[in-house]
């Protein structure tokens, strides 16, 4: 019998252009283990902000993620509001939703793109792309950059929207609503998409909810779970949301949902921007918060983002923590690998839309049996990887590193 | 969605003609919305020295001197726009208006050096 054959995928540009490692074995060209390795890009950004006030904080928490900054920055927003007892005026409210739905549809777009590129549609890159960049020129209108806008502040929101912005929104919602009835259109009947797509990458109803999956990737697998609908935040609550779902349970059905909810994120601008109240956009918060912690959720385009923050009182955090919606779809990873074929572990990978320095952080491994702790530090990972490396035959221990006075 | 090869034919006519989706730069010229965030510019008339913008710039990338006497005041803003991640913080945080931004993002250079710019 045929030897099981071991590929490591990555970690440079594993599908996407984010480091992380898979570790296939395959028996002929059927991937029957898989082991996901990330890791690669961890920024100790929670650290960071321990050491910074909370208004520095905001901007490091925007660039938790490129694509989904503004959610990011949101959810610490109202977790610091949450602990000030600030409540934030009802303009302000339909500014961030209004700044999440573009989000939304430049996410998805985004993602439309590269799933076109990985199954070989590279035509649908082009056209979803194209169609992105008016969203962003939209988004940078409004918040005054390209990606990190920078629109939120603890209490409200920074910019307001004018009447010409409200215009050119609505101009944009239009187009992006004719294009994306094409690619519905698309995503629906196109014989060869629904080929390449369908039955691979499988995560049952049962499965999604056993590894805790979540966004459109659990909504694929008919499961309703949507922060939007199920714990309403900004404005959502007045807001007509309908959580998109799909019963394909596999990557077909995370493209569906996808598209479909352009279609959502377009109505509800369109919503917000009819029933925009007057008022304020910011309210004064003190400098330094109260004691107290506090676990806010809300939905990212890739699926329900969570921030914990800790205050002592102070005008820094105790202790701020981001659970990234990327870092609840790995775990089910694993399953939706195996049994698929090795062609088809790209599009797999980035069927959840994955984000992989959005999801590293410092893990402690807990051994349940014994109660043991443990921590790798930067110097024993550095002779894991050389031996790792030596064990491969290949000897990188004379590259020099220049380790930093702060981590040593 | 119309079947056959006439599907691509009048898909492949429309693009000949169609205006491209991209801009040419730096060939052509660069339109940016006015809103966006670009150079900072400091009216040191204004500056009262109380430091706000230096603390809650999250990049640590603005200083502020006094280049006179407390009597004269002589403000300095030293920007370092290699660290700057232009969120104009320091815009919203000065009581004064004394920090305003423009949409430039033309600001290259060469040497770290010219990154150090005294406004």
């Amino acid at each position: 019998m045929a030897k099981n054959l071991v590929i490591p995928i990555g970690p440079q540009h594993p599908s996407l252009k984010e480091p992380a490692c898979f570790t296939i074995t395959l028996e002929g060209e059927k991937v029957v283990n898989a082991v996901v390795g990330t890791g690669y890009n961890h920024r100790g950004l929670e650290k960071a902000c321990e050491a910074r006030t909370f208004i520095q904080d905001l901007y490091i928490i925007e660039r938790v993620c490129g694509i989904c900054s503004h959610i990011h920055s949101t959810t610490f927003c109202q977790a610091v509001e949450e602990l000030a007892g600030v409540e934030i005026t009802r303009r302000a409210a339909y500014i961030r939703t209004i700044m999440a739905e573009l989000e939304r549809l430049h996410s998805h777009l985004l993602w439309l793109g590269i799933a076109g590129h990985e199954v070989g549609f590279d035509t649908l890159l082009m056209y979803s792309w194209r169609d992105r960049e008016l969203v962003l020129d939209v988004l940078a209108a409004l918040g005054g950059n390209r990606v990190n806008y920078g629109i939120n502040t603890i209490g409200g929101v920074r910019r307001d929207v004018t009447p010409e912005l409200i215009e050119q929104i609505r101009k944009v919602a239009d187009i992006v609503e004719e294009r994306n009835k094409y690619y519905i259109q698309l995503a629906l009947s196109e014989t060869t998409l629904a080929a390449r797509l369908g039955g691979i990458g499988k995560l049952s109803h049962d499965d999604a909810i056993k590894f805790g999956a979540v966004g459109p990737v659990s909504r694929a697998a008919e499961v309703p779970d949507d922060i939007r609908v199920t714990d309403p935040y900004a404005a959502y609550d007045e807001v007509p949301v309908t959580a998109i779902t799909d019963n394909h349970a596999d990557v077909f059905g995370r493209t569906v949902v996808r598209v479909l909810e352009i279609m959502e994120s377009v109505k509800m601008i369109r919503f917000c921007l009819d029933n925009l109240p007057e008022g304020d956009i910011v309210t004064k918060v003190p400098r330094k918060i109260p004691e107290g912690e506090v676990l806010i959720r809300t939905e990212a385009p890739r699926g329900e983002d969570a921030h914990y923050v800790r205050s002592n009182g102070t005008d820094k955090p105790d202790r701020v923590r981001v659970r990234a919606a990327s870092e609840a779809n790995w775990h089910g990873m694993k399953h939706m690998l195996e049994g698929d074929y090795l062609a088809d572990v790209p599009i797999i990978i980035a069927a959840i839309d994955p984000c992989y320095s959005c999801t590293d952080r410092a893990i402690i491994l807990d051994n349940h049996d014994t109660g043991e702790q443990s921590v790798t530090d930067w110097r024993s990972l550095r002779e894991y990887s050389i031996n790792w490396y030596k064990v491969r035959g290949i000897d990188t221990s004379k590259i020099k590193i220049a380790y930093s006075p702060l981590i040593f | 969605m119309r079947k056959g090869p006439g599907k691509i034919t009048g898909e492949a006519l429309r693009h000949v003609f169609a205006k491209p989706a991209t801009i040419s730069y730096p060939a052509g010229e660069l339109v940016i919305d006015k809103n966006y965030r670009g150079r900072i510019n400091f009216d040191a008339s204004k500056c009262i020295g109380c430091k706000l913008c230096v603390r809650d710039c999250p990049a640590n990338a603005i200083t502020i001197d006094n280049l006179g006497t407390k009597e004269e005041k002589k403000m300095q803003l030293t920007l370092n726009y290699a660290h700057c991640i232009f969120c104009c913080q320091c815009v919203d945080s000065c009581n004064k208006d004394a920090i305003s931004f423009e949409p430039n993002i033309e600001l290259a250079g060469t040497s770290r050096k010219d990154m150090i710019v005294k406004l």
